[in-house]
């Protein structure tokens, strides 16, 4: 019996040591927190899990949107945030945020007619948004079957659907418009829900895929990692340099490589109508935000070691998942960026 | 002996006081709903004025926003879900408490039961995926041949919109409303019916003039607890209106209702007047509710004197 007791008060002992060491000396694995973009999120978890199992620094991200992840930086609930939509140069400023591309993802026309094969129907850029204007109204409309000779195109109404949700797809589709028609940049214009001309709205890619899938004559836009995986039929889209391309992770690369990164403060830029022959022309970045200066040291760091482990060695992880991974020229740029200008009491924390 | 008297009193006083404070709870919470909704609708109060009422603008873009469309959809598409949902429901009870043998009621009363335990979100996809095909494919299509010079049933027939919400919606209120009537029908005392039966009345009669009369109060009741439930759905309705903020007299055109652009454009709503007119439409959702829980009460009030019952 005395025994018994004296194991337990030194059980009990132990366990007291315990959770005072852990209290005292600085905690072993960290835990980074981020929250923002729902597109990208199937990526980042997956990342976050491969690397808490190299270095068992746990990261919780909350795909709870661009706009939430925005606001809960800068409610500073979080070490960083996730956009799909890059926040303007002055807001950067006003907020003492910095911002980089993460991943780039694309955003195809997706469409429903029934003698027409996946990938056989050629769509340009203008075209494109007299569809989503509800110009052109009809499939054998003269200037859909111009781009495409030997395709039988039915005479049945075109119903175009769109996201119904705010969204970083809808900005980038909408970006995209706004760039190659001049009707659409007075009309509409670009942001993550604008006022749509014409057409139903589904709520996400599954409900626009849903939608689209069941209304004969249907056009509709999802990203392309959504489209892939439920084999929903693309289109081909007509780029800058006046051809005709497919989706593929090498026509997102192409644009992502052509575009002029150095040249764009805070990482302004989005990749739709991008230059060079294989560009597909409605690709954009998924950004990070973080603050410019952070208080916690020790966290800043890890965080960025994060960031520069997915760069490094997340390629393989993205493509599987039908995600762009950032260039290397692209990503070195962005690591000389933390160096500049991601601080703690003034003292670069990178590398 | 009197101190335990003593005790009692206060226990008394203190579990008064405890079931007191959390009835009054009920009030504290709308009331702070109510004004957090105002608080956070001001700005777009202060700019839209009125006019938000009556304008069925919905731009992001350049920030104009207008709650017609949302409103017009609520109502409509409650509306829809009414018309069909109380007759059936109606006809519903009244089979299943006057008509049907116990054997055949009792499990139709279960299965009802359970069809409203059925989540909202099961209705939703059920709508899109099965119902809304359906739709497109045979109902519209009849309805355009037969109806289509009329303006309510023109455009093309695409299995989502107005209609396809209204009708899921009064399926998922059917089940609120027959299992509330059923209550109500079987609480008719038999003495009261046997009586009428007595007199040589019908059973079509006895239904009419005694049944239903006397059960008036429940099922408006009921009626009301089913709009209730129909004015504030939003996944099922979302899914199937069709999301747009066109107003269209047609009821194949796509629409949206109140719930379901809170539910659709709450999370990427960044700009402060975005946001502060999605606070509002709630504010406006809020009092329609409450208004057509007071007219009901007025009406049933009223109702109440008509038949001199107490």
């Amino acid at each position: 019996m005395k025994n018994m007791t004296t194991k337990i008060l030194g059980m009990g002992a132990v366990f007291c040591a315990m959770v005072l060491s852990n209290q005292v000396l600085p905690a072993g694995p960290a835990t980074l927190n981020g929250a923002g973009a729902t597109f990208p999120y199937p990526l980042y978890s997956q990342w976050a899990y491969q690397y808490n199992q190299l270095t068992g620094i746990k990261l919780n991200y909350q795909s709870i949107g661009s706009g939430g992840g925005i606001a809960q930086i800068k409610a500073r609930t979080v070490d960083f945030g996730a956009s799909d939509a890059p926040l303007k140069p002055e807001e950067l400023k006003a907020a003492g945020l910095t911002q980089f591309p993460m991943i780039i993802g694309g955003v195809v026309p997706v469409i429903n007619l029934k003698d027409v094969k996946p990938g056989q129907l050629r769509l340009s850029g203008p075209l494109l948004a007299d569809i989503f204007l509800g110009k052109v109204a009809k499939w054998n409309d003269p200037e859909i079957t111009k781009l495409n000779p030997g395709v039988k195109l039915p005479d049945t109404a075109i119903t175009v659907v769109h996201r119904a949700d705010g969204s970083g797809t809808t900005w980038i589709f909408t970006n995209y418009l706004d760039k190659v028609s001049p009707e659409w940049h007075s009309k509409v214009g670009t942001d993550k829900a604008v006022a749509w001309p014409a057409g139903v709205g589904g709520k996400g890619n599954e409900g626009v895929a849903a939608y689209v899938q069941q209304i004969g004559g249907a056009i509709g836009y999802v990203e392309f990692a959504y489209a892939e995986e439920n084999q929903i039929a693309y289109v081909q889209l007509q780029n800058q340099a006046q051809k005709f391309v497919m989706p593929t992770i090498e026509a997102f690369q192409a644009a992502a490589a052509n575009a002029d990164w150095e040249k764009a403060p805070g990482y302004y830029l989005v990749l739709t109508d991008q230059p060079g022959e294989k560009t597909w022309a409605i690709s954009g970045a998924s950004f990070i935000l973080v603050y410019k200066d952070q208080a916690n040291p020790d966290q800043a760091k890890e965080m960025l070691k994060f960031f520069d482990w997915c760069y490094q060695h997340g390629a393989d992880t993205a493509k599987k998942l039908n995600y762009v991974p950032i260039p290397q020229k692209v990503y070195e740029l962005v690591e000389k960026t933390w160096t500049n200008e991601v601080k703690s009491s003034d003292k670069p924390l990178w590398p | 002996m009197e101190r335990k008297q003593a005790n009692h009193n206060r226990a008394d006083a203190v579990f008064r006081l405890a079931t007191g404070l959390c009835a009054s709870m009920v009030f504290v919470i709308m009331l702070g709903i109510l004004f957090e909704l105002y608080r956070n609708s001001r700005l777009s109060i202060g700019q839209f004025g009125f006019r938000f009422l009556l304008s069925s603008a919905w731009n992001p873009v350049t920030d104009d926003f207008g709650a017609l469309s949302s409103i017009f959809g609520t109502l409509v598409s409650t509306l829809i879900a009414m018309v069909l949902a109380v007759p059936l429901s109606l006809v519903i009870a009244l089979f299943l408490v006057e008509l049907a043998p116990p054997a055949l009621s009792r499990p139709v009363g279960y299965a009802i039961e359970l069809l409203a335990a059925i989540p909202s979100i099961i209705y939703g996809m059920w709508g899109l995926f099965v119902f809304a095909p359906f739709m497109s494919g045979y109902v519209q299509p009849a309805l355009s041949d037969s109806f289509g010079f009329l303006p309510l049933f023109s455009g093309p027939p695409m299995g989502i919109g107005m209609l396809s919400a209204g009708i899921i919606l009064a399926l998922m209120i059917l089940p609120y409303i027959s299992a509330v009537m059923r209550e109500v029908f079987s609480m008719v005392p038999a003495v009261v019916k046997e009586s009428a039966f007595g007199m040589g009345a019908t059973t079509w009669e006895v239904t009419y003039k005694v049944t239903v009369r006397y059960g008036l109060r429940g099922l408006l009741g009921a009626s009301f607890l089913g709009l209730g439930r129909a004015i504030g759905e939003t996944m099922a309705v979302t899914f199937v209106i069709g999301n747009d903020h066109r107003l269209g007299l047609s009821l194949f055109s796509p629409g949206n209702t109140i719930a379901s652009t809170l539910a659709n454009e709450f999370a990427e709503a960044s700009a402060p007047i975005y946001l502060s007119s999605l606070m509002e439409l709630g504010l406006i959702l809020f009092l329609i509710t409450f208004l057509i829980q007071m007219l009901a009460q007025v009406w049933l009030h009223r109702l109440q004197k008509g038949t001199g019952r107490a």
